[in-house]
C-alpha cells in the first residue's frame, strides 16, 4: 500500500451502517420482518394436514367453511412477510378454479344423482354407442349442482389447506430438517423448486425483450421463439450455482470405512424393499399375515441404513427449530380436529354428510363444530411473528 | 498464500491457452488486484485460485496453484472451501437459502462447525457487514449493494483465508460500491484477510489496493507490482490515472486526494482557458437546440457553454420555449419524447412519483441515481414495457404501451441492462438479418451499423460467445437498424473495460450529433460526465435534481467524476476536456 492512500483507507475502515441508509428494497423493508421462528415447520405441516383430513371427512358447506375461515385466521395472524407466505392467495385462487371446474362439469357432462328439480336443460348432444354412459348437456338439476358444489368444496378445503401450511412454514426449511444422509438431497430438491419460478421471470423478461425488437410480445410464437434462449439461461444459472455450491463446500464428506459403506447401502435398500413388501402384503387379500411386520422390519431398517448414512456427512445444523411444547400443541390442536372428525363420521355420518336427494339445507351438527374450532388453538398459543 | 508457478490454463476445444505463463504469489493480508482488458482471462485466474478451474469447467491446467499450502491440482474446490471463499459476478447466483441468516450460516454447516461456533461468527459477520438489521429478511427483497455484502458475509464465516471476488462493485451505485469496499478494506486491515479481486471499474478500487497484477493482452504474461508502477503502464487506468500521465505527475498519483495536491500548477495552467471559473461540459459534443440547457441553467455555467456553441437566436426561442413549456406542460413537437406527471405502481410499491421530463433531438441525458431508484422502470416506461398508472408518457407523438411493437422501434429504442437478452439467433449474420427484416429496412443495414460501431466481429460467430463490448456493440445495432430517434440504454457499461467504454462514447457522440437523442440509465459517473449533456437525478422514484451535466455531478459528491474532484472549484469533467484545454 503506497504511503498516501493510509488515511483514505483508515477513514473507510469502518462501514456506515447502510442497511438503515438505504431503504431502497421493495415491499415489506424497515422493518424486520421475520424474527426466527417460533414453532417447528413441521408443525405447522403436520397441523395443516390433519385440518386437510378432517375435511375429508365430511362434506358438510358448514363445516368445510368453518375450516376454511379458521385455517385462514391462523394464516392471517401468523404468517411472515417473506415472499412464500403470499403463496396462500394462489392456493386459494386455485381452490376456487377446482370449486368452479367442478361446477362446470357437473353441468356440461351430468351427473349420476338422481334430480327431480330441473333448473335448466342443455341441448343435450348425441354421442356414438361407445361412448355409451358419457352424456353431454341435457337436464341440469338443483340436486346434481349441490353434490357437485359440495364435493368441489371438499377438494377446495384440501388445497387451502395445504395453501396454509405453505403460508406458514416455507417447504424448504422442513426439508432443513430432514435426517444428515439426506440434507445433501434436500438442498438439491430446494434448488430444484426454484427453477421454475427463476423460468418464469425469465420467460416474461425476454418476451418483453421481444417488444424491444419490434415483435409481437404476445401469442404463442412469441413464446416458443423465447424458449431456447430461456433454456440456455436457465442452465448457465444452474451451472453457476452448482459451482457456488461446489465452491462452498457442498458434499464435502467424512471418510467411512467400506464395510460401513456396504453396510448402509444394503440397510437401506433391504429396508426399502421391506417396506414395498409389506405394503403389497397389507393392501392383498392373502398377505395379511406377513405384511404389518415386514413393513415394520423395512422400516426400521431404512432408519439404521438413514442413520448410519448420516456419519458421511459432516454437516452441521445451525439453529436447527426446536421441537417445542407449542409445536405439541400446534400439531396437536390439528390431530385432535381430524380425529374429532373422523369419530364424528363414524358417529353420525348424516350430520356430516348432508343429503342431496332429497334436497335438504345442511344444519350445523354442534360438537363437530365445536371440534373444528380447536383449530384455532395456535392462533393463541403461537406468538405472532408481526403484529 | 496465494501462489501461482508457471500456470496455464487451455480450455477444452481452444486452439490456444486462455492464460499462459502465469506466476506471482500474493502474501499474506494483501489486497491484490487484477486487471486488464475484456477477455484476457481474469475470471480464469480467479477461477484456479479457488480450485473451481479446471475441476469444475474443464480444460487443462499447466503449471502449479497453491493455496495456503493445499494443490488445487489434488484438493477439489469442496476441500478448499474452509480457506478460500468466493464471490462470482453475479451474487444473485451464488445463493443457496432464502434468507439472509441461513446464507450466512449455509458454508459453516458444510464445513460441519460446532453449533455454537456457527451462531456467533454469523452474528459477529451480521455486524461486520452492517447487515445486523437484514437478518431474517428474504434475500429477494435485498438491494443490490445488501445483495453483494451478503454474498461476501456468506463466504466469510467460515473464516476463510484467502476471500476471491469476480467484479465486485460493477453492478453496484457508487455508495453502494463503497459499502462494500469499505467492508473489504475492514477485512485485510482488521482480521488479516488475503484478497484477489479482479474489477473493471479501476477509479473506485485502485487505490485500496497493495498490489497490482496486470494482464496486459491474452495469453500474455502478467505485469506485477504496486499500483502506481503498474498503472503508469497498464492499458486499463482510471481517469486520475490518465490525469496524473497527462500532467507528467511522479509518481503517479491513485487517489482524487492525493492528485488534489499536485494539482495547483495544473489549474493555474488550466485557469485561462477555464475563464478562472468554470468550464462547463465543454467535452460534450454541442447541443444542436440548445434549449433546455439554456432556459434551464440561467447563470450558472452557460456563459462558456454559449461560448461553446454560439447559437444566441435558437438560446433565446429556447428560454421563451421553457417558460411555456411551463405554463403549458403538454409535450411539444420539438420535444421528441416526454412524460408528464407519471406515476408507475408496481405491486404495491410507487417506483416513479410524479416525474416531469423532456427530451428533444439530439440531446443526451444521463439518468442516475442509486439501485432501485426507479430508472429502470422509468425507460422501460418509455418504450411500452410498463402502463403509467398516473400520467401521461409519449414518445413521437405516440403512447408507447397503446402502440404496436413494429410501430414503436421506428420511434424509440432500448438496451436492456441484459443486451444478450436481445439476442435470439446463433449466428451474428441471422441476427442482424433478422433485425433488418423486423425493422422493415435494407438488407445489410444492421450489419453496416455493426461495423461502423465495432468492426471485427465475425459472421459466424454465436452470440453467446461475443465479449460484453461486443454483445453489447451488436445489441446497439440491432436496435439502431429501425432508426430510432430515441435511443434509451439501460446500465450500458456494465462489464466493459476501459477501451470498450471508449469506442461505446464515440459511438454515443456520433449518434447525439446525427441528432439522435440518447437517455442512459448509469451508474458511471465518468460516462455521464463524458458524453451526458444533461444529468437526471432520481431518488425513491421522483426526480430530486435535472439540470446540465456539470451543474448537476459538480455539486454531487457521489456523482462527481474524478477529473472534477482533483480539479474543482474549476468544473472540469473529463481528462479530454483536460487535454483539449491544455493543447
Amino acid at each position: 500500500m503506497t504511503p498516501s492512500n493510509g488515511p483514505v483507507g483508515a477513514g473507510r475502515a469502518v462501514p456506515r451502517t447502510p442497511a438503515e441508509r438505504r431503504p431502497t428494497a421493495p415491499a415489506g423493508e424497515g422493518v424486520a420482518t421475520r424474527r426466527r421462528a417460533t414453532v417447528h415447520p413441521g408443525a405447522w405441516w403436520l397441523w395443516a394436514i390433519s385440518l386437510g383430513t378432517a375435511a375429508t371427512r365430511t362434506t358438510n358447506p358448514l363445516l368445510l367453511a368453518l375450516l376454511v375461515a379458521v385455517s385462514a385466521y391462523v394464516v392471517a395472524t401468523h404468517r411472515s412477510a417473506a415472499p412464500w407466505a403470499r403463496s396462500y392467495s394462489a392456493f386459494a385462487r386455485l381452490a376456487l378454479a377446482v370449486l368452479l371446474i367442478r361446477l362446470v362439469f357437473a353441468v356440461a357432462l351430468g351427473s349420476p344423482i338422481p334430480g327431480t328439480h330441473v333448473l335448466l336443460t342443455l341441448p343435450e348432444i348425441p354421442l356414438p354407442h361407445w361412448a355409451q354412459g358419457i352424456r353431454l348437456g341435457g337436464e341440469v338439476t338443483a340436486e346434481a349442482l349441490v353434490f357437485a358444489a359440495y364435493d368441489g368444496l371438499k377438494l377446495a378445503t384440501l388445497l387451502i389447506c395445504v395453501g396454509a401450511a405453505n403460508a406458514l412454514a416455507s417447504p424448504s426449511r422442513l426439508l432443513k430438517s430432514l435426517p444428515g444422509a439426506l440434507y445433501e438431497t434436500g438442498v438439491a430438491v430446494v434448488v430444484a423448486l426454484t427453477f421454475a419460478p427463476h423460468l418464469i421471470a425469465d420467460v416474461q423478461r425476454l418476451r418483453a425483450a421481444r417488444r424491444l425488437r419490434g415483435r409481437p410480445d404476445r401469442g404463442i410464437r412469441g413464446l416458443l421463439q423465447v424458449g431456447l434462449p430461456v433454456l440456455e439461461g436457465a442452465l448457465e444459472r444452474s451451472v453457476a450455482l452448482a459451482a457456488a455450491m461446489e465452491a462452498r463446500g457442498y458434499g464435502r464428506g467424512a471418510d467411512v470405512p467400506a464395510t460401513v459403506r456396504r453396510t448402509t447401502a444394503a440397510l437401506t435398500l433391504g429396508g426399502l424393499l421391506g417396506v414395498c413388501a409389506g405394503t403389497y402384503g397389507l393392501l392383498t387379500a392373502e398377505g395379511g399375515g406377513y405384511g404389518a411386520p415386514l413393513l415394520l422390519a423395512g422400516v426400521l431398517a431404512a432408519l439404521a441404513g438413514l442413520r448410519l448414512g448420516g456419519r458421511r456427512s459432516l454437516r452441521t445444523r445451525y439453529r436447527p427449530d426446536p421441537w417445542g411444547l407449542r409445536a405439541w400443541l400446534v400439531t396437536g390442536s390439528g390431530a385432535a380436529v381430524a380425529g374429532l372428525l373422523t369419530l364424528a363420521s363414524a358417529r353420525a355420518p348424516e350430520a356430516l354428510h348432508p343429503g342431496v336427494v332429497p334436497l335438504t339445507a345442511p344444519a350445523l351438527p354442534l360438537w363437530p363444530a365445536a371440534s373444528v374450532l380447536l383449530a384455532l388453538l395456535p392462533a393463541f398459543v403461537v406468538p405472532r411473528e408481526h403484529p | 498464500m496465494i501462489r501461482f508457478e508457471k500456470v496455464s490454463v487451455t480450455y477444452d476445444g481452444a486452439p490456444e491457452p486462455t492464460v499462459r505463463d502465469v506466476d506471482f504469489e500474493v502474501p499474506e493480508g494483501e489486497l491484490v488486484l487484477l486487471v486488464g482488458p475484456s477477455g484476457v482471462g481474469k475470471s480464469t485466474v480467479l477461477g484456479a485460485v479457488s480450485g473451481l478451474v479446471p475441476h469444475f469447467t474443464g480444460g487443462t491446467l499447466g503449471g502449479r496453484v497453491t493455496v495456503a499450502g493445499r494443490d488445487t491440482r489434488v484438493h477439489k474446490p469442496r476441500e478448499l472451501a474452509d480457506v478460500v471463499g468466493t464471490v462470482g459476478q453475479d451474487p444473485l447466483a451464488h445463493f443457496v437459502t432464502d434468507t439472509v441468516e441461513d446464507e450466512l450460516a449455509y458454508g459453516m454447516e458444510s464445513l460441519g462447525l460446532a453449533p455454537e461456533v456457527m451462531r456467533r461468527r454469523v452474528e459477529e459477520t451480521l455486524d461486520l457487514l452492517g447487515l445486523a438489521g437484514l437478518r431474517d429478511r428474504p434475500i429477494a427483497t435485498l438491494s443490490g449493494g445488501q445483495r453483494q455484502r451478503v454474498a461476501i458475509g456468506s463466504v466469510l464465516t467460515p473464516h476463510p483465508r484467502v476471500l476471491v471476488l469476480d467484479e465486485p462493485t460493477s453492478a453496484l451505485d457508487p455508495a453502494a460500491a463503497e459499502e462494500v469496499l469499505a467492508v473489504l478494506q475492514r477485512l485485510v486491515h482488521d482480521l488479516g484477510t488475503t484478497v484477489l479481486m479482479a474489477e473493471h471499474r479501476l477509479e473506485r478500487v485502485v487505490h485500496y489496493a497493495d498490489r497490482v497484477v496486470l494482464l496486459p493482452s491474452p495469453g500474455a504474461p502478467p505485469v506485477t507490482g504496486t499500483p502506481s508502477d503498474v498503472m503508469s503502464v497498464s492499458p486499463v487506468h482510471p481517469p486520475v490515472v490518465a490525469l496524473g500521465r497527462l500532467a507528467g505527475w511522479n509518481p503517479l498519483p491513485l487517489t482524487v486526494r492525493d492528485a488534489r495536491r499536485r494539482a495547483g500548477d495544473l489549474r493555474e495552467r488550466l485557469a485561462p482557458a477555464a475563464g478562472g471559473r468554470a468550464a462547463g461540459a465543454r467535452g460534450v459534443p454541442p447541443l444542436v437546440g440548445r434549449s433546455r440547457e439554456q432556459g434551464r441553467t440561467g447563470a450558472a455555467a452557460p456563459g462558456e457553454r454559449l461560448r461553446a456553441t454560439p447559437l444566441p437566436a435558437t438560446g433565446g426561442t429556447g428560454r421563451l420555449f421553457k417558460r411555456r413549456a411551463k405554463s403549458a406542460p403538454e409535450p411539444r413537437p420539438a420535444h421528441i419524447a416526454g412524460a408528464h406527471d407519471l406515476t408507475v405502481r408496481r405491486a404495491h410499491v410507487t417506483a416513479l412519483h410524479h416525474i416531469t421530463l423532456t427530451v428533444s433531438p439530439g440531446e443526451t441525458i444521463a439518468l442516475m441515481g442509486r439501485n432501485g431508484a426507479g430508472k429502470s422502470t422509468l425507460l422501460n416506461t418509455f418504450v411500452g414495457l410498463l402502463e403509467p398508472t398516473t400520467g401521461t408518457v409519449t414518445v413521437g407523438g405516440r403512447t408507447p404501451h397503446r402502440t404496436r411493437p413494429r410501430d414503436l422501434i421506428r420511434h424509440v429504442g432500448l438496451v436492456p441492462q441484459e443486451p444478450r437478452d436481445l439476442l435470439y439467433a446463433d449466428t451474428v449474420a441471422t441476427e442482424c438479418a433478422a433485425a433488418d427484416q423486423d425493422a422493415g429496412a435494407p438488407p445489410g443495414t444492421c450489419r453496416t451499423l455493426l461495423d461502423r460501431l465495432l468492426a471485427g466481429i465475425a459472421d459466424g460467430t454465436h452470440p453467446r460467445d461475443l465479449s460484453e463490448g461486443q454483445c453489447l456493440a451488436l445489441a446497439l445495432a440491432v436496435v439502431l437498424t429501425a432508426r430510432p430517434p430515441l435511443l434509451l440504454l439501460d446500465e450500458p457499461t456494465r462489464g466493459l473495460d476501459y477501451a470498450a467504454k471508449a469506442r461505446l462514447v464515440t459511438a454515443l457522440r456520433e449518434l447525439a450529433a446525427d441528432g439522435h437523442a440518447i437517455v442512459l440509465a448509469t451508474h458511471d459517473v465518468e460516462l455521464a460526465a463524458e458524453i451526458a449533456h444533461r444529468v437526471v437525478l432520481l431518488a425513491e422514484g421522483e426526480v430530486i435534481a435535472d439540470g446540465p451535466t456539470a451543474e448537476i455531478v459538480v455539486s454531487s459528491p457521489s456523482f462527481a467524476p474524478q477529473v472534477t474532484k482533483i480539479l474543482a472549484p474549476q468544473q472540469w469533467l473529463t481528462v479530454s476536456q483536460v487535454q483539449e484545454a491544455l493543447g
